[in-house]
């Protein structure tokens, strides 16, 4: 019995760990460190319908514990990254995540059902949190209703499961869930970065050149499993989870916090190697703490005691 | 490219807030191309999250050891600075691309120009090139006398000029001034430092052609983040190369400073 396999909408993982979109590329990059089939998913880049620069530099601030970023959704567009970037990521034959962004509900869908339709495309996830761009991205994600009616429209035009990427910028994030999960949402993913600035105190100006970017890091984690704690409770759709993931430890945290998936983003720009670093430590760390299989501890901060521990 | 442990030699101020770190590990042999740099980690926590560029400024491959200098700034480089002889670092290198050598025959001269703490690159650069004898010409640029380092290594693989924006050593300026002061013969252009610089360059002598290191703030170093970006000259609005992977070395004109 593989321990650590779950089992989503679309997802067969023979773990839940994946790198989190926007934190690795295309997967060229990290391939060269190790072989990414050890993974149990891996999230692409955003695709937009047209292929985009992005922001102006500096995109990047350092935080405490964290960073700021403001990339802006920079890629390819989708037809390139079907054309050119997936066929690469084939002969590892995982799971992949395809995350879709537009301005318009129109641009969405177009990106939807191209990228639904390919082969190695597993599920879609709807990035309606961007903080980074000017139109489109996080204006979807703070409203419920416009937030389901995107999802509506992109589950109709999708042949696969669609998980919608929450943002942790709005006061009531299980109205969000709730009322995409209504709309036909197959999972969430959550969460995305917090909106913040810096400022250089030699220029007295921000430091990214848009001003704004999203937190993420360590910094964010405990934002992070407070609202899953609270969505996973609310909503009845499995959560995949992000935010300042770094170690096993906090794979395990998520899942207690009800997470059924963790996904690794920022620690990839600062260890190319912890999505393996933290595959392999999972099963010591799961008979250090009883547990038979990982799935066990699915929310386990607020579920029933199901399965006895040995300290009772 | 790898991931290594190496472990710190030595480690000094050569000049005011310049430090030259010398670290070993197998993972040095693999550093034959000037101009490539390193990424690395500062604290063993998250606090600073992210590694550091720095570029090689030299590298013995006998003795598996590699020289950096950087400039003690902000709180990593600060870190960075507190390490001792017999510490560990982790290191991600080499990244990018370094300058081509063999874009010069033997007998051909290269101008290399660098400004603060873009020179570093140059000596290793100076030292492969005078290898191939290539004769090196290098103009090096400081804020003053304080400021300045490694003049007499460059002096021993080639001609050296020297401008402080306070005239405190060589000539008073920028090393523009002190291009356009020397009419140097040369075949091709190496340079490394600020975009200001750069730009400026490029504007004094648009028929020069060689080649640009950029500096821009990281995040990944290995082409991942999409953090630096640069725009093509020519090229689609949507056009663009990521100075750590597909650079920090690009042909003079490439990119759009």
């Amino acid at each position: 019995m593989n321990r650590l396999a779950i089992s989503l909408p679309g997802l067969d993982m023979k773990n839940p760990i994946m790198p989190a979109s926007g934190c690795f590329g295309f997967g060229r990059e990290y391939a060269g460190f190790y072989d990414l089939s050890v993974l149990g998913a891996a999230a692409i880049k955003a695709a937009t319908a047209e292929a985009r620069f992005g922001n102006p530099t500096p995109r990047v601030a350092e935080t405490h514990s964290g960073m700021l970023n403001a990339i802006g959704l920079q890629n390819p567009g989708v037809d390139k990254i079907m054309e050119k970037e997936l066929p690469f990521l084939k002969s590892y034959n995982i799971p992949i995540v395809a995350n879709i962004a537009g301005s318009r509900d129109e641009d969405y869908c177009e990106v939807a059902r191209k990228l639904s339709s390919h082969p190695q495309v597993s599920v879609l996830e709807l990035n309606i949190s961007c903080p980074n761009v000017k139109e489109g991205g996080i204006q979807f994600g703070t409203d419920p209703k416009t937030a389901a009616e995107l999802t509506k429209k992109v589950k109709s035009v999708s042949s696969k499961p669609v998980y919608v990427k929450l943002s942790p910028n709005v006061s009531n994030i299980s109205e969000m869930a709730k009322a995409v999960e209504e709309a036909g949402a197959d999972g969430l993913s959550m969460i995305n970065t917090l909106l913040g600035m810096r400022i250089d105190l030699k220029t007295r100006k921000p430091i990214l050149a848009n001003k704004t970017g999203g937190l993420s890091g360590p910094a964010i984690k405990p934002v992070a499993i407070r609202m899953i704690h609270e969505v996973s409770q609310a909503v009845s759709i499995p959560i995949i989870g992000m935010g300042g993931v770094t170690c096993a430890e906090d794979v395990i945290e998520f899942m207690l916090a009800g997470a059924s998936a963790v996904a690794i983003g920022t620690a990839n720009f600062v260890d190319p190697l912890i999505c393996p670093d933290i595959i392999s430590k999972l099963p010591e760390l799961l008979d250090h703490m009883n547990v038979n299989h990982i799935s066990e501890l699915i929310g386990g901060s607020w579920k029933e005691c199901e399965v006895p521990s040995l300290s009772r | 490219m790898r991931k290594e442990m190496v472990s710190v030699v030595s480690q000094k101020e050569i000049a005011r807030n310049i430090f030259e770190l010398k670290v070993k590990g197998d993972v040095v042999s693999d550093m034959t191309s000037p101009g490539q740099f390193v990424h690395m980690r500062v604290s063993d926590s998250f606090q600073p999250l992210l590694r550091r560029p720095i570029s090689i400024c030299d590298v013995d491959l006998t003795s598996q050891t590699l020289t950096m200098l950087y400039r003690k700034e902000g709180a990593g480089t600060s870190l960075l600075s507190e390490k001792k002889d017999g510490d560990m670092i982790d290191l991600l290198g080499p990244l990018g691309n370094g300058f081509p050598l063999d874009a010069l025959a033997e007998g051909k001269t290269a101008l290399l120009v660098g400004g603060g703490i873009g020179v570093p690159p140059l000596y290793y650069l100076a030292k492969q090139l005078q290898k191939r004898g290539i004769k090196v010409i290098s103009v090096l640029g400081f804020q003053s006398f304080e400021d300045a380092f490694y003049k007499e290594k460059f002096e021993a693989v080639g001609e050296v000029f020297i401008s402080t924006a306070d005239g405190s050593q060589g000539c008073k300026g920028f090393v523009t001034d002190v291009i356009k002061s020397h009419s140097f013969t040369y075949d091709l252009l190496y340079s490394c430092g600020p975009s200001v610089m750069l730009k400026a360059l490029e504007q004094q002598v648009p028929s020069a052609s060689g080649y640009f290191s950029l500096e821009e703030r990281m995040g990944c170093g290995i082409g991942a983040c999409f953090a630096c970006v640069c725009h093509v000259n020519g090229g689609l609005p949507s056009d663009y190369v990521k100075v750590c992977s597909n650079g920090p070395v690009f042909p003079i004109g490439e990119v759009v400073l």
